[in-house]
């Protein structure tokens, strides 16, 4: 089932074409990979889907509900997950508050004057907060912590809504390999037992050729190649462009 | 004068107040322009800005007798560009690298030292400036009499525009403003001298603000006034011109000036405040950043790494507890004037308290918050007085006209953010000024409203004490309570990152909103508890000095603890007390007093003891 259907979006940044005509669909249960060198345009990509960035063309289906002229608030209300390239959370909050604040709204609670910000929700960020590995560090301020573990903590607040559509724009940035490594095990048992759909950029190719499920390539704004990992892999325009001139 | 219908002005008298608009715009385009020019390179929103414009007037009226009129004009200009240069070098210097809050309150503190220091030279009378001599003549224009000078003076806008383009577009020193102002860090590495740059573009920008005060003495008087009059002025040019762009200061300064001088030749004098908000609103919803402005970049965050907002211990309930139940014994063991003055404590330190509500955890730095403390206390006097309400009731439903207040220009205010956010804030409380200022016939004008006593039961000072000491405590036990709650959290992560707040369905805006209204009610309280322990109220209680000591208060506490304010506002008020009982200039002395902690503490007394002890 397609969660997510996108077709010929495109953005300029003044003169720069940022993104191109590009077309893509993910499907419920998915791992897709979204890469490309810097530049790309993958994170204006990502704006695009979650209402950040207004596509100069272009349309975004979420679950076949048009996402254009939606701004992030609504467009995450809808069921759109989302983690930042460069991390976003709450300084002056603990983790755990962080994670809280999401379920809050989540739970349309944000208006209450009455409750206690800290005691609510406080089982459920506990328990996202322990898949992510974070629940050792739940007291600790957000301002303090190191930048992998940050990241996961964005994971964890995308996930406090139970979206369907997950987007992860560089989640392993800052970790160690086998950190890597299991937080994309993580997803990838999102995806396959709760049926998410995950779109995530990466720039580590071992991370990416091993978790994703299908790959998409992005080069100067444009989808140049689209298909499994393998395949993706040995496609020579791919090549040329991690590789530079073409003759590896 | 009669109101007349703009349909019934001839087309000479239309022609004329053009022209007096064209006229008063020029001296409204410097100071606006000088204000722009600084905060393009330094990033500092000069306060004090109407303050050197003022200087530049009574300068220039001290100057005129000894010197002639045209030789005092470029003479005043050019001492308060000195000053300007010598602020700079001793005092803003130091503050290039603190929070912008810091920023704004040392040039806050200035205008309160600049305004003593003009009352101690030249008094509290208004200077009568000379005519122009070879100008003091009038032209004939369409059949009516014009001045000469006036002319003169629309010449001299476009004039000073063009010379500013000249130094901007074609000489090497604008070449490096203009780089400092797009990138700080690019000209530092293109080696530009900064220390030098930035002293200019401020003695340039004092020039500007110093000869628009020098070319207005002809035209109107020098008074202590002027400074906060036209701050606020050069806000609503800058705002609706757009922060950094000349020509936009330009355009604003003709805009505002036209209204201004139609709707006072239409004889609607009194509206003129409402037409330029009016107008005001309108650009900033069609165009946020200005007419000709582009969108700032992203600010500063909020300063130092706060920390998370732990319960209370039991050990601090028990404290705070105990220093309620101590005040509520005060009166077993004193009367009279130790009353008076906790009476006051009390209410300013819910003042400073709703002040700090949206200002901290908010990250809304408001430098208007004295409108709604105003307007709580003439919503109170105008219901007993004109509205027949007993005073019971008069206390309960005063603050709603500060709520309605905050209603309308909260609206607005969450608009925006940073700076521009500060100077609206300013503009809106000077606008709710001038309103209760003029309107004599309703609130009393410049001598405000007497006869506000409390009920008969309440009228003694123990009794309005302890009214005081329940309402207050409860009111700020109320507001740090909803700062533990999910609504306070929201209005936290709003302000950490408003970015990660709408990604996750955060209505960072109408939370904003929410807790502007929540917080002017509270200040409206406590300016309704204000006026019954005075029994008069006057244009004084929403000044913008009043918005500043509010500032004080929160910021001598600090603004990252929640009891900060509470302390700050005692200790403001005692200081205040013993100042102003043994000193004339008392402001002067609050102003230094204030920028020598600005200068010392950078984090607020609380936040550097805490600093201090914790480790
Ligand atoms: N707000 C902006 N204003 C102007 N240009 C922009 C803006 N955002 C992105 N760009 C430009 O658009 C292009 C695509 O940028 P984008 O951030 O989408 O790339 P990316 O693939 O995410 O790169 P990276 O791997 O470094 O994260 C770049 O040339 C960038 O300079
Ligand atoms: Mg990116």
């Amino acid at each position: 089932m397609t969660v997510l259907a996108i077709r010929n979006l495109a953005k300029a940044y003044g003169g720069v074409q940022a993104v191109r005509d590009v077309s893509f669909a993910v499907a419920a249960g998915e791992l897709l990979a979204m890469i490309g060198p810097n530049g790309a345009g993958k994170t204006t990509c990502f704006n695009m889907l979650n209402g950040q960035v207004a596509p100069d063309a272009g349309s975004v289906e979420f679950e076949g509900r048009s996402l254009l002229g939606l701004s992030p608030r609504q467009i995450w209300r809808l069921g759109v997950g989302r983690t930042f390239q460069i991390t976003a959370t709450f300084g002056s909050m603990t983790v755990r508050e962080n994670v809280q604040m999401a379920l809050l709204s989540h739970h349309r609670r944000l208006w209450s004057m009455t409750a206690l910000a800290t005691r609510s929700f406080a089982g459920d960020a506990d328990a996202l907060l322990a898949r992510v590995g974070m629940r050792e560090q739940a007291d600790r301020p957000c301002a303090v912590l190191a930048y992998g573990d940050l990241k996961r903590v964005e994971l964890a607040v995308a996930l406090a809504s139970r979206p369907r559509l997950l987007l992860m724009d560089e989640p392993t940035a800052g970790m160690a390999p086998r950190e890597r490594n299991e937080l994309m095990q993580l997803a990838a048992e999102l995806a396959r037992r709760g049926g998410i759909a995950v779109l995530f950029t990466e720039h580590d190719m071992d991370v990416v050729f091993t978790h994703a499920d299908r790959v998409i390539v992005l080069s100067g704004g444009e989808l140049i190649a689209e298909g499994p990992p393998d395949a993706v892999r040995a496609d020579a325009r791919v090549r040329e462009v991690y590789l530079g001139s073409g003759n590896a | 004068m009669g109101s007349v219908p703009f349909f019934f002005m001839s087309a000479s008298s239309i022609l004329i107040q053009f022209l007096n608009g064209l006229a008063s715009a020029s001296s409204l385009f410097l100071v606006a322009a000088g204000l722009s020019l600084i905060f393009g390179v330094t990033r500092i929103i000069n306060f004090a800005h109407g303050s050197l414009f003022m200087l530049g007037m009574y300068l220039a009226v001290a100057l005129a007798p000894m010197l002639g009129f045209w030789w005092s004009v470029p003479l005043a200009a050019l001492a308060v560009a000195a000053f300007g240069a010598l602020v700079e070098a001793t005092l803003l210097r130091r503050l290039y690298a603190a929070p912008e809050l810091l920023q704004l309150l040392a040039t806050f503190a200035l205008v309160l030292v600049i305004k003593d220091f003009t009352l101690w030279a030249w008094g509290p009378e208004d200077l009568l400036g000379p005519r122009a001599p070879g100008m003091d003549g009038a032209v004939r224009i369409a059949g009516l009499r014009y001045p000469e000078y006036d002319l003169f003076l629309i010449g001299f806008g476009p004039l000073v525009l063009g010379a500013l383009w000249f130094l901007l577009r074609r000489t090497r020193w604008g070449t490096l403003v203009r780089a400092a102002t797009q990138d700080r860090e690019m000209a530092g590495a293109l080696g530009v001298n900064q220390r030098w740059l930035f002293t200019s573009v401020f003695a340039l920008g004092a020039l500007l603000a110093g000869l628009g005060g020098a070319v207005q003495i002809p035209r109107e008087p020098a008074t202590l006034f002027i400074d906060l009059q036209i701050i606020s002025d050069a806000f609503v040019v800058v705002v609706v011109g757009g922060l950094g762009s000349i020509p936009g200061a330009f355009l604003a300064a003709l805009l505002i000036a036209e209204i201004k001088s139609f709707c006072i030749g239409l004889g609607y004098s009194k509206i003129t405040l409402v037409v330029e908000f009016i107008v005001m609103a309108v650009v900033l919803i069609v165009r946020p950043w200005g007419l000709l402005g582009r969108m700032p970049a992203q600010t500063r965050g909020p300063g130092a790494l706060e920390l998370p907002l732990a319960l209370p211990s039991r050990n601090a309930l028990v404290a705070l507890g105990g220093t309620a139940l101590a005040l509520a014994l005060v009166p077993l063991l004193s009367a009279g004037y130790t009353l008076v003055l906790l009476t006051d404590i009390l209410v300013f330190a819910l003042f400073a308290v709703s002040l700090h509500f949206i200002m901290g955890p908010g990250g809304l730095h408001s430098f208007g918050h004295a409108a709604y403390f105003g307007l709580g206390a003439y919503g109170a006097g105008l219901l007993l007085l004109k509205g027949g309400v007993p005073m019971e009731l008069a206390l309960v439903f005063a603050p709603l006209l500060a709520v309605l207040g905050a209603l309308v220009f909260g609206w607005f205010c969450v608009r925006l953010s940073g700076v521009y956010l500060a100077m609206l804030t300013l503009a809106f409380a000077q606008i709710t000024w001038s309103v209760m200022f003029q309107w004599d016939a309703f609130t009393g004008g410049s001598n405000g409203l007497i006869g506000i006593w409390p009920s008969s039961w309440l009228s003694s000072k123990t009794a309005y004490y302890y009214l005081t000491l329940a309402t207050c405590v409860g009111a700020i036990a109320l507001l740090w309570r909803v700062l533990y709650s999910p609504f306070g959290y929201a209005l936290r992560a709003g302000r950490d990152s408003p970015l990660r707040a709408d990604a996750i369905g955060i209505d960072v805006r109408a939370q904003q909103w929410a807790a502007f209204v929540f917080a002017g009610l509270f200040a409206g309280l406590a300016g309704a508890l204000f006026a019954f322990s005075k029994g008069s109220i006057s244009p004084e209680a929403l000044a913008v000095p009043r918005s500043v000591d509010g500032l004080v208060m929160v910021l001598l506490g600090g603004i990252q603890t929640l009891t900060g304010p509470v302390w700050g506002a005692a200790l403001f008020i005692w200081l205040q007390d013993v100042v102003s009982r043994s000193v004339d200039y008392w402001r002067a002395v609050i102003g230094a007093v204030v920028l020598f902690l600005v200068l010392v503490f950078p984090q607020g007394v609380t936040g550097f003891l805490r600093e201090r002890f914790a480790r």
